[in-house]
């Protein structure tokens, strides 16, 4: 029997007079391995911020194992999209990792060798060990994704949030990254990621969260990744899919996400 | 060297460091010309609580000069908000009409008391060895070495105190907000001490020597520094260079102090700015931003 | 004094009509002008520019020994110039951000220029060296042949404005496609901000340098609530600028021991106030009310199954 790690009820957001989500709701089971999927504006960043009480609903509320995210912080890490961030900010790889472990810390308390050690595991773990007193600004795309990578990792969390980790990574990287994904959901950790390569969705994960303002479909990939959601969530005119499978997506289509659909 | 001279550089290498430390994260939250605004702002609650407690010399007057300060980062802000304007001119809207306020009060209600707006804006580092304090009747030192170093023990121990909290808020403040850091509220105490570092630094050296020393040298150390507590130690150093070397300048020239340090912060930076090692504009190896 | 002896002022006192006069004009250029600083994110370049005339007029007078304003326009335009290319070059050479940037050439090289006027005064104190008049402006000291200069100069500034319209909208809305097109973006750019420092340098005497910047954001600020077209919003802006004068000098010389330029500033203030409030479809009261209608709505849309 699974028990829901993630969820989210009936959440409305807005900005100024625009609805960004609208009426969502999302479950994903503990041990889940999730994409959140939709076009360019669709929301799925403020779907992720709004799990983490960083933007405020209208209406409706998210829950981690039944609580409020304020009651379950420690719970949950997040990978923030890299473009989020001053990567000029004079810091060493190893510290930015280490601030993994603020939260565990609390106020006032200052990091010490137990931090250092868990933030060089969490380095050895995405490869990166080789980095660790480097200025952040002098590393590429995909180390600094696996740098922030690591701080989630040493946040030791149970639920994951991750934004679009695979943005600007080169595809060695991204299969590691997916490896260590895999390995979280396998000790029973759930990750929900927002995925822009729908051809990779099957592939990688096992549950899929298809968003365009409001929810289209939630659940797991064989059975709701369909081309009818497709179109749902990205607008009729750019999906072609093949006959057989979603796993088929034909390259038209990733040219054509690469374009602002809304 | 006299003890005119020696106390006149103790204070501007005292207010130098003060309006560094905080500088610096300032620089790296894009900040800066928040710096600007509150240096003058501040006037306007130094008129205020002059109003209300008839004296030059209350401790009210930097409680009013914090709020005030504080009033002009939260009014920034609501501007910024409403998505009407965009941030940097939000702050070109309130600044000016704060000190316009506050200039009209000074010249309309307090023309007869010595609450000379020049002096704000300049500063009489070339006096304060005039204004000593005494204690049981013997001498103590000039007030101005009390006052900033009361503001540099101020700002060492917030930032010694959270500093963690700090780099983490401005590294990445979303990150802050989930962990339950509670960056705005560490925002506001921040921007509370800016006020009261402006405060007590512009009654030595002037608002616009303020914003000098704020931001010319962490922007130096900046370009030298790849970790945040190298950053915070070159700000002060090259703070206390500037402030030491501006002295003398204005020594050799018989010219304004205030506007010598400046000079020399001025002349630092460009030095770092051309030759600081791999960042230097003549050193850096990577070909230049286009 | 009444209202009907303050307009009868307006034309036939010298002093009164002068500075009204002068602050019209101030207001109409820098108002214009001001509206594509602002729209160009470089709200705060004014301010910079503002402090950082001061060591070219103080180098400009030691070496011509002149008090004529031609010259201190000369010394403002070329120290104008570079300090907006010392900005440009630290932001595009280095990691520092535009904020620092600009704060740290604003300081500089109003310290320098103060470090430059004691000098060359022998006085260690700034203020009998005139500075304030620098700093605050003196409106009541124009003359008739100083307006006279700053109409000329305006008029050759909204002028070339004109005259560069379409390259310029073009510029603000969106430099590389400009350059796509083939435009001289540099030269245009260093064109416009020319035009901004002009505005800047008609503007010192009367408001001085520490509210200038009031004058360039304030009026494009207001107007841009007002419109979403750039044509109307710098004839707005113009227009709210030159309001704003001609009711600064009104009030400010109908009531004693108050500056002139500090008058201004709250009038355009006023102004943006209103915009800001109750400009028709962006005004916060309309939007206030609307949200509250949707958040009505969204609850009860919420409340069917
Ligand atoms: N802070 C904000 N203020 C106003 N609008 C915003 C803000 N953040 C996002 N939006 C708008 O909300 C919509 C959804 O944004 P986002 O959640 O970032 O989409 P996604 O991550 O799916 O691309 C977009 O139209 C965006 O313009
Ligand atoms: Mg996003």
């Amino acid at each position: 029997m699974t028990t829901t790690a993630v969820e989210v009820r009936d959440l409305t957001v807005a900005y100024k007079d625009k609805p960004v989500l609208w009426s969502v709701d999302m479950q994903a089971p503990s041990g889940a391995l999730m994409a959140i999927v939709g076009p360019n504006g669709a929301g799925k960043t403020t779907l992720i911020k709004a799990i983490l009480g960083l933007v405020r609903p209208l209406a409706g509320q998210a829950l981690i194992y039944g609580k409020p995210y304020s009651k379950q912080r420690h719970l949950v890490a997040y990978v923030p999209q890299r473009s989020s961030v001053d990567w000029d900010f004079p810091t060493s790889v190893l510290d930015v990792v280490m601030m993994g472990r603020y939260g565990a810390l609390g106020w006032l308390k200052r990091p010490g060798s137990a931090e250092r050690r868990a933030a060089l595991d969490a380095l050895d773990k995405v490869g990166m060990v080789d980095f660790a007193e480097r200025q952040i600004g002098q590393l590429s795309g995909g180390q600094q994704q696996r740098v922030f990578l690591a701080r989630a990792l040493v946040q030791n969390a149970e639920v994951y949030l991750m934004d679009e980790p695979f943005q600007g990574v080169d595809a060695t990287t991204e299969r590691a990254i997916v490896r260590l994904l895999q390995e979280l959901r396998s000790q029973g950790k759930t990750v929900l990621v927002v995925h822009h390569d729908l051809q990779t969705v099957p592939e990688y994960f096992d549950w899929v969260m298809m968003l365009n303002v409001r929810r289209i479909a939630c659940g797991p990939v064989s059975e709701v990744f369909t081309e009818q959601s497709l179109r749902a969530t990205y607008g009729g005119k750019i999906a072609f899919l093949n006959g057989d499978g979603v796993g088929e997506i034909q390259d038209g289509y990733r040219t054509a996400l690469s374009q602002p659909v809304l | 060297m006299s003890l005119a001279h020696i106390e006149i550089q103790m204070i501007a290498a005292l207010v130098a460091t003060a309006c560094a430390l905080p500088g610096v994260f300032l620089v790296l939250r894009r900040m800066a010309m928040m710096s600007d605004a509150i240096s003058h702002t501040v006037l306007l609650g130094i008129v205020l609580a002059f109003f209300l407690t008839k004296s030059l010399t209350s401790p009210l007057l930097i409680v009013g000069a914090a709020l005030t300060g504080v009033l002009t980062v939260s009014l920034v802000e609501l501007l910024t908000r409403t998505q009407l304007v965009r941030e940097d001119a939000a702050i070109g809207l309130v600044f000016p009409a704060l000190f316009s306020i506050a200039i009209l009060l000074i010249t309309r209600f307090a023309g007869n008391v010595h609450l000379d707006v020049d002096a704000v804006l300049l500063g009489e580092l070339a006096f304060a060895p005039f204004n000593r304090i005494q204690i049981f009747g013997v001498d103590a030192g000039p007030a101005g070495l009390y006052v900033s170093g009361g503001i540099l023990v101020l700002n060492v121990l917030f930032i010694a105190i959270f500093y963690k909290e700090l780099k983490l808020a401005t590294f990445d403040p979303a990150l802050a907000a989930a962990l339950g850091f509670a960056p705005g509220v560490l925002h506001y105490a921040f921007m509370t001490l800016v006020s009261v570092t402006a405060v007590g630094a512009f009654d030595a050296v002037g608002s616009v020597l303020v914003v000098a020393f704020m931001i010319a040298p962490p922007a130096a150390a900046y370009l030298l520094a790849d970790r945040l507590s190298h950053m915070l130690i070159y700000a002060a150093a090259i703070g206390v260079l500037s402030a030491v070397s501006g002295y003398w300048l204005a020594y050799a020239l018989d010219a304004s102090i205030a506007g010598s340090m400046a000079t020399m912060a001025g002349a630092i930076f460009l030095a770092c700015y051309l030759f600081a090692p791999t960042r230097g504009v003549m050193t850096q190896r990577r070909p230049v931003k286009t | 004094m009444d209202i009907g002896q303050l307009f009868h002022n307006l034309f036939f006192d010298y002093t009164l009509r002068t500075v009204a006069l002068g602050a019209a004009l101030l207001g109409v250029v820098s108002g214009a002008l001001g509206a594509f600083a602002v729209l160009r994110r470089q709200s705060l370049l004014g301010d910079a520019i503002s402090h950082a005339a001061l060591p070219g007029i103080v180098i400009a007078f030691l070496l011509t020994r002149s008090r004529e304003p031609v010259v201190f326009l000369l010394g403002a335009l070329a120290a104008g110039w570079a300090a907006t290319l010392s900005i440009a070059a630290i932001t595009r050479t280095t990691r520092i951000k535009d904020d620092s940037a600009l704060g740290l050439v604003l300081s500089i090289f109003f310290g320098f220029g103060l470090m430059l006027l004691t000098f060359a005064q022998k006085l260690s104190d700034a203020r009998q060296a005139g500075l304030d008049k620098f700093l605050f402006g003196q409106a009541a000291t124009l003359l008739q042949s100083d307006v006279v200069a700053m109409a000329a100069v305006g008029a050759l500034a909204l002028g070339t404005t004109l005259l560069f319209w379409k390259e310029f909208k073009l510029l603000t809305f969106d430099a590389d496609y400009a350059a796509s097109l083939g435009y001289p973006v540099r030269t245009l750019d260093v064109l416009l901000t020319t035009l901004l420092v002009v505005a800047i340098v008609i503007g010192l005497q009367t408001v001085g340098v520490v509210l200038m910047s009031a004058m360039l954001v304030a009026p494009a600020a207001a107007a841009r609530q007002w419109t979403n077209r750039l044509e109307t919003m710098v004839g707005l802006s113009g227009l709210f600028g030159a309001l704003a004068g001609v009711s600064g000098a009104l009030i400010s010389s109908a009531m004693e021991k108050t500056p002139t330029g500090p008058v201004i500033v709250l009038c355009i203030s006023a102004l943006v106030l209103v915009s800001l409030l109750f400009a028709p479809a962006r005004g916060i009261v309309w939007r206030w009310l609307r949200n509250l209608r949707n958040r009505r709505r969204v609850r009860t849309a919420h409340l069917r199954p």
